[in-house]
């Protein structure tokens, strides 16, 4: 190798030594010592019209907002097909035009459309972009070109997707995993156009993903500022960088079956198409494994819940230390459990397929792993607690929605437990007791995430704080009316009702079911009218709510500390931020705040007790 | 330079988590593209082993036999049929590409625009002759009646899994070669020695796009090697 190559490779620190101290230009104060920058300033994309700033924009903060906006509108579309769900549900025959078929197709693009293009786009593309390149101390992600392009996948995957609600025979009834043969086989609805969209769209979603997520992974770990040691990143970040790593290795999966499937579709191939005989006729199908999806498929599909409940761990633990002024409880086991968890949630699928028919020795390996899985999770539980107990608590809608998350996710997470016990599981398995718990554990525990951090971070975003009063209604509206939702699902479970049926007709549990159904339904339709005060909010805030100034909730963390609120593109201004110290020094004994922002240097706070982080 | 924290630093596996835990970057004095397509090929390797656990699923669980590969796979000679011939040369041809890639890298960061440029050509011509060839290999079994959907001469998966992994794989090939069509261009150009802007990216080109694309075509190699023992030896 040349001489030119050695010098081009050699440990950049040795060329850049014009800048060792810290922020506070004084060089030779040791405490404050910061090790040079490793890397030289990021050649940034500069929009110079309408369109290469505000459509086809390369700045994550715009592309975190456009896949926010994007993911909250087909989250209301699930929304509104849930109700029409509940609707039959509760009052059977209500409304006329909603068939038996129909009512497939509702459950079908209801949870393929929660799960995946809005939970997931919403946590990783939404708050990934928007505070990724914040909260490290980057300009803004690594490949801005890239990820423009990933959000426009993400966009043009889910109009595929809206495009299977208007072909002919309508959108796939085959429920959300999409289980082979009956997927693609005449009596399913949408079993020729809906399908094959739909896999289209998860195949665009999948291309568009992973351009975005190799984003978040090398923002994180490649390009983050002087001082920013991984052990000092907020939880936000450990918890969006492992769902992106757990995504990066579990989309593949999906990508895979949905190739296999639509050739299964298309070709007639018969990857996972056994013999089968239909009116009396022999299909040319034949030697395929349709277990042989259900194991593609979860090996995406479980790893995919720890892609929505990740995101969320993190956020939630920022918001709680935030919001009740005291560090994190245990920062070094909370990241070990959320990395724990991640890589568990690889070896656990098969918890899916209890009744799937397969070996029962596989159930109990994956009854063991999943058991397992609870370790973790209880101890992060345990350590939003601790960080609460005697913590001096503003009890804002912020910290509401963190309270509802937490004991939704205690709710979901116990329930969980007792599915993941094969013998418990077979006779509760599609009963409404799963849905209870999915629903409790990654529906509404993530959405409370969700709600939470869009209070606490709006004011970011816009310089505008959003009105308390109504945020407070908002959260008891949601959080009672999601449990009254889901809470007596339990109890139709252990009573035996079936999940995805049209109809119960006369079966013995109606008498005592029906009216928990109503109830249900009225739950379902206030809750969904009730996010009305909550849109009501935000458009009405965008103009009059209360200006916000410079980091309104007192927080520590960088996103807040950048020059302008909102942050400008290039986040820093003229240079890129030093940090000191983790994200959660609250409360401090012999400070004079009560939080110490993560780029104020030592000097500053002699006298301040601080953790070595 | 007086960074004094770089002295007393654990040194075996404690000290490769303190150092990749250290600030700025994990990956020390890597560049982010690099880092890039690392994590891009992890990704792509769990995208080719589930489709190869499903090909072994599929082939063990089938209960026509499998045709025997031996004699499908063979090509007639003055009316001998040669078992692996084709693909014994279609093997040969990418992975003399890969050697003729990683010396393209070497010229490439010695600056050595003519012979990089000729190197990362024949690269892509490698790679063209091998396309070239599944073609001809397709069209042989196509011919002789082979479809995605049946083929006569056992389990009707062989074909689906043929025709899908490796034209997978082909196409996996065929996206290098365009890149590597691109990238000789750009060489002959002297983009890279002028840090010339991308056309959709506007970021300055650097011979470590080369490498880049080299690991990739290392990859669409290595993997080949599996398809390979997989579909032909087994």
């Amino acid at each position: 190798m040349s001489d030119e190559y050695n010098q081009k490779n050699a440990p950049l620190e040795a060329q850049s030594s014009d800048t060792i101290s810290g922020t506070s230009g004084t060089p030779s104060k040791d405490i404050d010592y910061v090790r040079p920058a490793e890397l030289p300033e990021q050649d940034l994309y500069h929009g110079h019209s309408f369109i290469t700033k505000w459509i086809f924009c390369q700045d994550a903060k715009i592309i975190g907002v456009q896949y926010f906006l994007t993911a909250v509108f087909t989250g209301i579309v699930g929304l509104v097909l849930s109700w029409l769900m509940r609707l039959q549900l509760g009052y059977p025959d209500l409304v006329p035009f909603i068939t038996a078929e129909h009512y497939y197709q509702f459950v079908t693009m209801h949870g393929m459309i929660m799960v995946v293009y809005f939970l997931t786009a919403l946590f990783l593309g939404g708050f990934g972009n928007y505070l990724i390149p914040l909260m490290v101390g980057a300009r803004d992600m690594v490949f801005p070109y890239v990820n423009m392009v990933s959000f426009w996948m993400f966009f043009i995957a889910v109009c595929v997707l809206m495009a299977s609600f208007f072909v002919p025979g309508g959108p796939t009834g085959a429920g959300w995993t999409l289980y082979p043969p009956q997927a693609i086989l005449p009596g399913t609805p949408g079993s020729n156009m809906g399908i094959i969209l739909m896999l289209v769209s998860l195949s665009l979603f999948v291309i568009g993903f992973t351009m975005g997520g190799l984003n978040y992974i090398i923002t994180i770990l490649q390009a983050r500022t002087r001082g920013m040691t991984l052990m000092r990143m907020p939880l936000t970040i450990w918890g969006i960088f492992t769902a992106t790593a757990l995504a990066m290795l579990a989309f593949p999966a999906l990508l895979v079956s949905c190739i296999m499937m639509t050739l299964d579709k298309m070709l007639e191939t018969s990857f996972f198409m056994p013999t089968i005989v239909q009116a009396g006729e022999v299909l040319d199908y034949g030697g395929g494994s349709p277990v042989l999806f259900q194991h593609l498929f979860w090996f995406f599909g479980h790893p995919e819940v720890y892609i929505v409940a990740l995101p969320a761990f993190g956020i939630v633990s920022d918001l709680i230390s935030v919001h009740a002024r005291k560090n994190i409880f245990g920062y070094r086991m909370m990241v070990w459990a959320i990395v724990g968890i991640g890589g568990l949630s690889f070896f656990v699928w098969a918890h899916h397929m209890y009744v799937s028919g397969m070996n029962p020795w596989f159930g109990f390996f994956f009854a063991t792993t999943t058991l397992i899985i609870a370790v973790p999770t209880a101890l992060k539980v345990y350590n939003w607690i601790i960080t609460l107990f005697r913590a001096n608590i503003r009890m804002n809608t912020v910290m509401l929605f963190c309270l509802g998350f937490i004991v939704t996710f205690v709710n979901g997470g116990i329930t969980g437990i007792f599915l993941g016990n094969v013998a418990v599981d077979i006779p509760l398995s599609d009963t409404y007791f799963v849905i209870a718990h999915f629903h409790m554990v990654m529906g509404i525990a993530p959405l409370m995430v969700i709600m939470g951090a869009v209070y606490h971070w709006f004011p970011l975003v816009t310089g505008r704080m959003l009105s308390e009063k109504l945020g407070k209604w908002h959260f008891w509206f949601t959080f009672l009316g999601a449990y009254s939702i889901y809470f007596p699902m339990h109890y139709l479970g252990f009573i035996g009702v079936p999940r995805r049926y049209f109809e119960m007709y006369d079966s013995p549990y109606v008498a005592s079911a029906t009216g928990l159904n109503e109830f249900i339904t009225l739950a379902a339709l206030i809750v969904g009218f009730s996010q009305l005060i909550f849109i009501y909010n935000i458009v009405s805030s965008l103009s009059i709510g209360k200006p916000a100034g410079k980091n309104p909730w007192k927080a520590n963390s960088l996103e807040w500390l950048t020059p302008e609120v909102p942050p400008a593109h290039g986040n820093w201004g003229e240079k890129l931020p030093v940090i000191h110290r983790w994200p959660y020094d609250f409360n401090v004994p012999g400070a004079k705040e009560d939080y110490i922002t993560q780029t104020t240097p030592p000097s500053e706070v002699i006298s301040a007790e601080v953790e070595k982080t | 330079m007086s960074d004094n924290s770089l002295n007393n630093l654990p040194g075996g596996f404690k000290g490769m988590s303190h150092d990749m835990g250290s600030d700025q970057t994990a990956f020390k004095g890597v560049q982010w593209g690099k880092v890039m397509m690392w994590i891009f090929l992890l990704s792509d390797t769990f995208i080719f082993s589930c489709f190869l656990i499903s090909y072994m699923k599929g082939r063990t669980s089938t209960v026509v036999d499998w045709p025997n590969t031996s004699e499908v796979f063979s090509l007639h000679v003055g009316g001998v049929p040669v078992p692996l011939l084709l693909i014994a040369i279609m093997t040969f041809v990418l992975i003399t590409s890969s050697g003729t890639m990683a010396l393209a890298v070497k010229y490439g960061y010695e600056k050595n625009r003519k012979m990089c440029g000729w190197l990362i050509l024949a690269t892509a011509i490698g790679g063209l002759t091998f396309v070239g060839m599944q073609v001809f290999e397709w069209s042989k079994l196509i011919h002789e009646g082979v479809r995605p959907w049946e083929n006569p001469f056992g389990a009707k998966q062989f074909g689906s899994f043929f025709f899908m992994i490796t034209g997978f794989h082909g196409t996996h090939v065929s996206i290098g070669v365009i890149f590597l069509f691109i990238y000789a261009r750009k060489v002959f150009r002297g983009d890279f020695d002028n840090g010339k802007r991308g056309f959709f990216t506007t970021m300055k080109s650097d011979y470590v796009a080369i490498e880049i694309l080299g690991l990739y075509w290392h990859f669409v190699d290595l993997v080949w090697v599996f398809i390979f023992a997989f579909f032909y030896l087994w």
